[in-house]
């Protein structure tokens, strides 16, 4: 067996990580120079791999041995001097092993730059030192940022042809720093190199020495990339059911996020029935534990039917859980456009349901962020869409969990898999404003319930909706009889509380004698008793709760300034309306019973 | 595994059991191919590890060229025993004596295309849907842009222009009658991996992987074995050599290599400090520049 006189860094360590990153970058860039140079300098190639590539070099009438040969696989690749296709590469060293998602940089390759970026932990952009920030090193940037990739080093290449100016160095870094600033980009580092001379690649080089940071493969060493994994939100997607006898039904699957144990709390979507972890098993072992990226069976502690595409949580952490969301989508189909109304298959975790585009709110330009109306998308393109699916999915926004926020369509003829998209927010409106602060919305929003303010908690108002699964709504009774108004209120109650909702009633004689003991029966008094009807009303529906406010008096203008509209149902119960888009009844001619079968359905048309 | 520090062999672990799982829940009529060599056996044992303590709920399949070597039937039918696997067996002769396919001629008659139509054949004789197999990215550069869930056309070609972009660790296995999925778990894993797993597992392996005394001749750069399949040319002697196998194909086209590695410990040293790729011994690769990358169109793994 032949062997080189150098150690290869190739060692036998057992407890080496794994870092996946990704190059994007085009022919020009010298790209393939730089994972060739990694490769070579890092005495990655062997021996037949050199001997090949000098043969191919020297055939192609080549002086030196052409190290981006290494990388281009395909024979009509080579052909046409370019690569169409994510290539894998591995390599290894004391510290890590590395897998390279090497994809072209070209725009009409963002597709594949998507799909090298999916699973990167890091991506490395290629800047020429003598051409500075391009359209395409924005564009590199953009795509990391959509993919959220955690880590990006920025190497500035070519750095032999500027005479290894410190002036011109800063000047690209400064310039990109800008940019991405615009960006979801969190860790951005930056790194100046001669990929075909070797500078700062795998050794340091002599000629930079104003720059003190490491060179790129010992950065790629050093780089932390445990805390970037959500151990946080505990989601395991059930793949398939294991069950060999009677005795055991195992859930196998591969922890998504999160961090499990032995006796937790656990519910199953979309079915929300509860459970207890009873043990994790993985082969013969039983741990006491599992954490993100294992794949373990669960078992539970009493039946219950779950199958694939089902999701095990934490009883107190719930994904959302939602069939209408807002995503950005890379399209990658080359034959058909992506177009609202067109049904698709969706891919999301281990579930597959229909699909379709209910509208793209924009279209986003990867060179610019320019956003423009569109009618449609073409390859390569990205935009932002509104989607509802057949059934609820499971899910996170993107980038707190790429795991559960990341999906696919799939076309229904043929199956080609025609886009990758990442999911922003649920679209219900009701779940977009708990998005935002809870003290912004009131205090700017809506600047006359100042007098309400939410110090953030650890349960958010989505929580409340996923798990008593209806939205909020105040539903304000007024006019007409105090007997008619408490009745219709009284029924109503028990008719919402009977189908599962989360209802209180609230009437003058609730905050009679208490909260409004101190109030007489004058003009400033009456305004203020309404002032505290609205506020308790306001507050409890922030809770999550169905209201139902009968203090059949008048109703306040201000009233529907406290309220988002989708979370007020006012409704005058003496035929005349005072204020626009009151649902209007006339208690006086029809049952009262009627009336509160009516307003259920109106209600129910709102909350569910 | 009661440690949850996640080095290498864990993450590569955790995803191959992934995509085997996703394999018995995305098909109606799955099957492992098993050739005797490494990779396959770490897949089949991957496979019980993913179903354990259920049966790996599909059949192996082993496409047998009559160009094996002795010992790896031998492995192969112990080792189905041992992983308690239904094994299928369907051999290339067969096909040849039925007509499907002609024999090579010349020096160096491999079967390595015949056994691409035998392997067709028996994935229509039996409806398979989808064909696992235990090829790494690492191995070879037409490799290297194959996906998990590598998509063959009806008539079992692959066209390395109309694969599906794989995103996260969404595999697409929908497909339409006729056409099929290759699906290959270990695409991640590169030689080095493979052997420090097979230590770490303890996993046992076919003798040829050990050094031996073996009557060998040395053809165009590699070192043959010499037997019923590999006989010697005008002008070849034979030599006594001790040699072990870095992959187990047929005997007509692996290559040995002078080797003492005795155990399972030396042969992770010696593949940490080795200097040429496993493929470098496989004279099937060597035909031509893109030889693997025609092969793969035509159906091959």
């Amino acid at each position: 067996m032949s062997t080189s006189e150098d150690v290869p860094m190739t060692t036998l360590v057992h407890e080496r990580d794994l870092l996946r990153f990704t190059t994007a970058g085009s022919v020009d860039d010298g790209k393939s120079t730089l994972i060739g140079r990694m490769l070579f300098d890092s005495k990655q190639i062997f021996q037949d791999q050199l001997e090949q590539l000098e043969m191919v070099s020297r055939l192609r009438g080549e002086e030196n041995v052409n190290l981006a040969l290494l990388t281009d696989g395909l024979r009509a690749e080579r052909e046409q001097g370019i690569t169409i296709d994510v290539a894998y590469r591995y390599f290894s060293t004391a510290k890590r092993k590395f897998i390279i998602a090497d994809t072209p940089g070209h725009e009409q390759y963002t597709r594949n730059m998507v799909t090298g970026a999916s699973l990167a932990d890091l991506a490395i952009i290629l800047i020429d030192a003598r051409h500075g920030v391009l359209t395409q090193s924005r564009r590199h940037g953009i795509i990391a940022s959509l993919l959220a990739i955690p880590h990006v080093v920025v190497c500035i290449n070519k750095m032999d042809l500027v005479d290894y100016s410190k002036a011109r160095f800063d000047e690209i870094a400064a310039t990109y720093r800008d940019f991405a600033k615009k960006l979801n980009i969190h860790d951005i580092t930056f790194i100046p190199v001669s990929a075909l001379l070797g500078d700062n690649v795998v050794n340091r080089s002599e000629k930079t020495s104003w720059y003190q940071g490491p060179p790129l493969l010992q950065f790629l060493e050093d780089v932390t990339i445990s805390a970037d994994r959500n151990l946080v939100d505990f989601r395991f997607p059930v793949q398939y059911v294991v069950r060999p006898h009677q005795d055991f039904r195992g859930f196998s699957g591969q922890v998504a996020s999160g961090t499990v144990r032995v006796g937790d709390e656990v519910i199953a979507l979309p079915g929300m029935q509860r459970s207890t972890i009873k043990s994790i098993t993985f082969y013969k072992d039983t741990l006491p534990q599992a954490e993100e990226g294992q794949s373990v069976i669960l078992s539970l502690d009493h039946e219950i039917d779950i199958s694939r595409g089902d999701m095990i949580v934490r009883r107190h952490n719930i994904p959302e859980v939602e069939n209408e969301f807002e995503a950005t989508i890379c399209w990658m189909d080359e034959r058909h456009e992506l177009l609202p109304s067109v049904k698709y298959i969706l891919r999301h975790t281990t579930q597959t349901t229909q699909a379709v585009v209910d509208e793209i709110v924009y279209r986003l330009d990867v060179n610019t962020l320019h956003r423009s109306p569109a009618e449609s998308l073409k390859l390569n393109e990205i935009g932002r869409l509104k989607i509802t699916a057949a059934r609820p999915i499971f899910f996170d926004p993107y980038d707190r969990n790429r795991a559960t926020g990341g999906f696919v369509l799939i076309d229904p003829n043929d199956y080609r898999t025609v886009g990758a998209g990442m999911i922003r927010h649920s679209s219900r409106s009701t779940i977009n404003e708990l998005k935002r602060d809870a003290r912004a919305q009131s205090l700017q929003a809506l600047p006359s319930a100042a007098d309400i303010q939410w110090t953030p908690g650890f349960v958010a108002l989505t929580d409340r909706v996923v798990r008593q699964r209806h939205q909020p709504l105040c539903v304000w009774l007024y006019g007409g009889e105090p007997v008619t108004c408490h009745a219709i209120a009284s029924i109503l109650e028990k008719q919402l509380f009977d189908s599962g909702v989360q209802v209180v009633r609230l009437t003058d004689e609730n905050t009679r004698s208490g909260l409004n003991a101190d109030l007489r029966d004058n003009v400033p008094d009456i305004q203020e008793a309404d002032r505290r009807h609205m506020h308790l009303a306001r507050l409890l529906t922030d809770l999550g709760h169905v209201v139902i406010c009968g203090f059949h008096g008048g109703v306040s203008a201000s009233l529907s300034q406290r309220f988002m509209p989708n979370r007020l149902l006012v409704v005058s119960l003496d035929g005349g309306a005072a204020i626009a888009g009151v649902v209007v009844m006339d208690t006086t001619a029809t049952d009262t019973a009627v009336c509160a079968s009516t307003l259920q359905k109106l209600v129910a048309d709102r909350i569910f | 595994m009661s440690d949850t520090k996640r080095n290498t062999l864990d993450i590569l672990e955790a995803e191959a059991i992934y995509v085997i799982r996703e394999v018995a829940a995305q098909f109606e009529r799955p099957v492992m191919l098993f050739s005797g060599g490494k990779d396959s056996i770490v897949m089949s044992y991957l496979a019980v590890k993913a179903f354990y303590p259920g049966k790996i709920p599909f059949p192996m399949m082993h496409i047998d060229t009559g160009h094996n070597f002795a010992e790896t039937l031998t492995y192969r039918d112990a080792w189905m025993k041992q992983v308690d696997a239904r094994l299928i067996v369907r051999y290339v002769a067969e096909s040849i004596r039925q007509g499907r396919v002609a024999e090579e001629v010349g020096i160096n008659p491999s079967r390595n295309g015949a056994q691409t139509v035998t392997l067709l054949d028996a994935l229509t004789e039996f409806k398979f849907d989808c064909a696992l197999g235990g090829a790494r990215r690492d191995e070879e550069k037409a490799r290297a842009k194959e996906r998990f869930f590598s998509f063959r056309d009806r008539f079992g070609q692959w066209d390395p222009k109309n694969q599906r972009p794989e995103l996260w660790n969404l595999y697409n296995g929908l497909k339409r009658p006729g056409e099929h999925m290759r699906v290959f778990p270990i695409s991640n894993w590169t030689e080095l991996d493979v052997w420090q797993y097979i230590q770490r597992e303890q996993i046992a392996l076919p003798s040829l992987y050990f050094t031996h005394q073996r009557d060998i001749v040395r053809r165009d750069g590699s070192i043959l074995a010499l037997g019923e399949h590999n006989r010697l040319l005008a002008g070849e002697t034979a030599e006594r050599a001790q040699v072990r196998f870095r992959t187990i194909g047929d005997m007509t086209c692996t290559g040995a290599t002078e080797s003492r590695a005795e155990t399972l410990d030396d042969i992770v040293n010696e593949i940490a400090a080795t200097r040429v790729t496993e493929r470098g011994g496989r004279t099937d690769d060597r035909r031509s520049e893109a030889a693997m990358e025609d092969r793969k169109k035509r159906g091959y793994f």
